[in-house]
């Protein structure tokens, strides 16, 4: 039916080619076209397949393309195809549409330094491997797609090589998903072998037929697939790379550490699904990395100053609430925030991403301030991402996919009390630091002038994720407030057995009541805390506890710290012993034996006749001797 | 009729040749050098004399008459050279030119 | 078998410096002479490669052939006796002695060779001793008797100009070179080419 499907990825990556090679003869319009046309085109093409898929919904609700076979060794035999169903259209559509925006704005945010084409080369290059991963039919073509993005991610968080700083960022996020990337390629290793297949719909079938719940094999794969979303999704333990990450361009936070790369965890946990419910310890085990993670950056973020980074603590908190619900069994609550949450935080950080570069490359939000009343746009858009963010009730999408999630966590397949609690903690914090940042760097007084008045192409994205960060929450409205499933329902093709979970209506009104209470309670004390009476903060922050307690949670929990002196300095350690390379030895060694042997050598070259005569009569001594007893 | 046997007298030969040789190794003078290479080669010629004189045949002197043109040949050449170094040298000592060109 | 030794004119021009001979010998006398003769040229031998003074080598030096001579006519080889006087002790020498009057090295020589210390001598020494013990091993068991006449100078001529003829050729090239690398090497500083190209040639 969709015969153009290969399109969706293979646009980005002609424009990346494109870009890569003549870019630097283009003009800086030129280049813009084609970066954020072939995103767009995209873009396009995947609401035109979606309206296909809805219309008209193919045979078992998904569409599969094969074009070739990329190896055929011994059995191993993965496919180069592609299947559209609802989760990955869910993906594609938010993924080509929010990267289009964003392919918009950086238009104009990049226009003004240099390596245009390489940034729209790079991101047009990022795009294409995201959609692969989403739409890739078997494990490979994925993995290929996962370490594509990751390549990505590391061109870009150092797009500005020139600091060194850009770029130990960007080789530290590279090196945690690695570690990532390795146990994911261990675990396809073993599905492989145990399996005989990579194949996505072939691999969970087959677990289901021969693996019994709980058996070592399964807990043993889902482990691994998990240890690899931990490390691209950025949640414990390998979650530090992502505040480092705002190294990068704006932009590139936005779409890649916000909307995009980050949520490939979810996507890998979501897409294996059947994996993880044979393994149910593994499966706790996402709802409680989840819960830790989302708590532990919650509470970083409460006192970061650089605006960036309380915008990345806040993603890896979200993506963590993202985990509470796929480790509870919700998977379709996890991909409704996803989406949320793509529209809100890429939002944020566009907002942020004017703020900062109207002023020169300010990042603390201390040195901001009374900005609502130079950018009434901004402040009006940031506003409501913030909203969103923070699950203001009824009139914000982030609301209804957090409500969701906090009611699967309770009463989904595997939900209790603590990812519950968790949750509600988690939402309390968000309000606190959300609206922390918005209230200092918005309002008071101005700190600063707004240098760069932003254009239509910045303000357009803005204006637009807004608009989706309200509508969208809309079209997935719990049973008491008005029971719309429309998204739901549209899930249920990929996740058959997911429990439509009944639960009590009262219980669900009560929690709503409950969580709105507290967002309510919390923006009430932000208010209060960082509008009104700065002082009493003030003066708490300055006592011992908060002074220790503060620089603890700035650091993230210590984190960096643990890893520093567990990981970074024993290696450290060996890599200076072994700086002679003990590996190089043998073979420096011969050298130097040759070096030795002719320095002796040639020190009975001395030019002295008697010394030769004397060696000549040694030379028949021994001669002799051989001749005369051997 | 002589009980000397060829042994003993290659003995003698040994001797001879061996103080030679220690005298080449030894001498720093080259006048000296060349004294001690006529000894080895009056030792050698005796050696090859007893020989001859050992199956009573000619050959051992025939070539100690070779010996014996060598030696003068090398005498000659080998004194000539040897002035040739002092008025170089400026000295006798064998250990001053020990140094090759370049 | 003629007695030994043959009272032949030829052999009786032996030169008289030190050697004293007797015609009538038995087979003591004889191989006294051998052993005295073998003494004196090695004490004498030793004496050559120990001294200071160049002179006195030389001078140690042609007892040393001279008694080697003795040695060769004990051995039944007067010819070769002869030719040991006549050209290595009464030429060979003689250059050497001339070489060495012409330099004139005297004082200086000496006071450098004054830094003989015994410490130079004990390696070659070893060296040396080693050669000669694993000679002797060699030679070892073994007992020959000597001639029991005398090789003539006519065998030895009839030797030289038969069999060895191209020796002897050869021979004598070599010292026609010897004579020709002498001349060159001996000549002083000065310039080879002919006095017709002094003034800058033809033109």
């Amino acid at each position: 039916m969709v015969d153009w499907l290969w399109l969706i990825p293979v646009l980005p990556l002609t424009g990346f080619f494109t870009l890569g090679v003549f870019g630097r003869r283009m003009s800086k319009s030129l280049v813009a076209l084609i970066g954020v046309g072939g995103v767009g085109l995209s873009a396009a093409l995947s609401l035109l397949a979606a309206a296909r898929f809805i219309l008209t919904p193919p045979q078992g609700y998904s569409i599969t393309r094969t074009f070739w076979t990329w190896v055929s060794a011994g059995g191993f035999a993965p496919a180069v195809s592609f299947r559209l169903d609802s989760l990955s259209l869910v993906f594609v559509l938010v993924v080509t549409f929010v990267g289009f925006f964003i392919h918009l704005y950086s238009a104009e945010f990049m226009a003004e330094g240099e390596g245009y084409s390489r940034f729209f080369a790079y991101m047009n290059l990022f795009v294409s491997s995201m959609l692969i991963l989403i739409l890739a039919d078997n494990l490979l073509f994925f993995y290929l797609g996962w370490e594509g993005v990751g390549l990505c991610s590391y061109l870009l968080i150092g797009f500005w090589y020139k600091d060194p700083v850009n770029g130990r960022a960007a080789r530290k996020a590279f090196i945690m998903t690695r570690i990532g990337d390795t146990a994911l390629a261990v675990g396809l290793f073993l599905l492989f072998s145990k399996l005989g297949t990579l194949d996505f719909q072939a691999v969970m079938r087959e677990a289901a037929a021969k693996w019994p719940t709980g058996s070592s094999l399964a807990v043993i794969s889902a482990a691994l697939l998990l240890g690899g979303a931990v490390g691209k999704s950025a949640q414990l333990p390998l979650q530090t790379w992502l505040p480092d990450a705002m190294a990068g361009p704006t932009p590139v936070s936005a779409l890649i550490h916000a909307a995009t790369m980050v949520t490939a965890g979810v996507y890998l946990i979501a897409r294996t699904h059947v994996l993880f419910e044979l393994a149910p310890s593994v499966q706790a085990a996402v709802g409680v990395v989840g819960a830790l993670t989302l708590l532990i950056s919650g509470f970083s973020a409460l006192v970061q100053v650089d605006i960036k980074r309380i915008l990345a603590y806040s993603t890896i908190s979200q993506i963590g609430y993202m985990f509470l619900a796929l480790g509870a069994g919700a998977w379709s609550a996890a991909i409704f925030h996803f989406m949320t949450h793509a529209f809100f935080k890429a939002l944020l950080f566009l907002g942020a991403g004017v703020v900062i570069l109207g002023l020169h490359e300010e990042h603390n939000i201390f040195k901001m301030g009374g900005l609502r009343k130079q950018t009434p746009v901004v402040f009006w858009t940031f506003l409501v991402g913030a909203g969103s963010l923070s699950a203001l009730p009824l009139v914000t999408a982030g609301f209804y996919s957090k409500e969701w999630i906090l009611w699967s966590a309770f009463s989904g397949p595997r939900g209790s009390y603590w990812l519950l609690a968790a949750g509600l903690i988690g939402a309390f914090l968000t309000v606190l630091y959300t609206f922390r940042m918005v209230f200092i760097a918005f309002f008071g007084e101005a700190k600063g002038r707004l240098e760069h008045r932003p254009g239509h192409r910045l303000k357009t994205p803005l204006v637009v994720l807004a608009f989706f960060s309200i509508v969208a929450g809309f079209i997935q409205i719990p049973r008491t407030l008005g029971n719309v499933s429309l998204f739901s329902n549209f899930l249920r093709s990929a996740f058959p057995l997911e429990d439509a979970g009944p639960g009590s209506l009262k219980g669900e009104a009560f929690l709503e009541i409950l969580s709105a209470a507290i967002v309510l309670a919390g923006l009430f004390l932000a208010f209060l805390l960082f509008l009104k009476n700065a002082r009493r903060l003030n003066r708490f922050a300055a006592t011992r506890f908060g002074v220790t307690g503060g620089r603890f949670l700035f650091s993230g929990w210590g984190f960096d710290w643990l890893y520093d002196r567990l990981f970074v300095r024993p290696l450290m350690w060996l890599a200076r012993i072994n700086r002679n390379d003990i590996i190089d030895l043998p073979y420096l060694g011969i050298a130097e034996i040759g070096r030795e042997s002719h320095a002796v050598l040639s020190r009975t070259q001395t030019g002295r006749v008697r010394w030769y005569v004397t060696v000549m009569v040694i030379g028949a001594i021994i001669t002799l001797t051989l001749v005369v007893f051997l | 009729m002589t009980s000397v046997s060829a042994e003993s007298a290659l003995v003698v030969a040994g001797i001879l040749f061996v103080l030679g040789l220690v005298g080449v190794m030894v001498r720093r003078n080259i006048l000296f050098v060349l004294m001690s290479l006529e000894i080895m080669l009056n030792a050698a010629g005796l050696a090859f004399v007893v020989g001859g004189a050992r199956w009573m045949r000619p050959d051992g002197q025939v070539i100690f008459i070779f010996i014996l043109a060598v030696a003068a040949a090398e005498v000659s050449v080998g004194l000539a050279l040897f002035l040739r170094f002092f008025h170089h040298f400026r000295t006798l000592n064998s250990d001053e030119a020990s140094a090759l060109k370049g | 078998m003629a007695s030994f030794p043959p009272s032949t004119s030829r052999i009786s021009c032996h030169d008289h410096k030190k050697t004293r001979r007797r015609y009538r010998s038995k087979r003591k006398p004889v191989n006294f002479f051998f052993y005295l003769a073998s003494a004196v040229a090695i004490v004498s031998t030793l004496m050559v490669i120990t001294r200071s003074n160049a002179v006195h080598a030389l001078l140690y030096l042609v007892v040393s052939f001279l008694a080697i001579a003795v040695i060769f006519f004990v051995l039944g080889a007067p010819f070769i006796a002869a030719l040991e006087v006549i050209i290595y002790a009464g030429a060979i020498m003689v250059l050497f002695v001339f070489v060495v009057m012409m330099l004139n090295p005297g004082r200086p020589t000496a006071r450098r060779n004054r830094g003989m210390i015994l410490r130079v001598w004990t390696g070659p020494s070893f060296l040396a001793l080693i050669l000669f013990v694993e000679f002797l091993i060699v030679l070892s068991g073994r007992s020959h008797a000597l001639a029991s006449r005398p090789v003539t100078p006519k065998d030895v001529g009839l030797s030289l100009f038969g069999p060895y003829l191209l020796g002897v050729e050869l021979a004598a090239m070599l010292l026609l070179s010897g004579i020709v690398g002498a001349l060159h090497l001996g000549q002083r500083k000065k310039s080879s080419a002919h006095r017709f190209f002094e003034n800058g040639g033809p033109s």
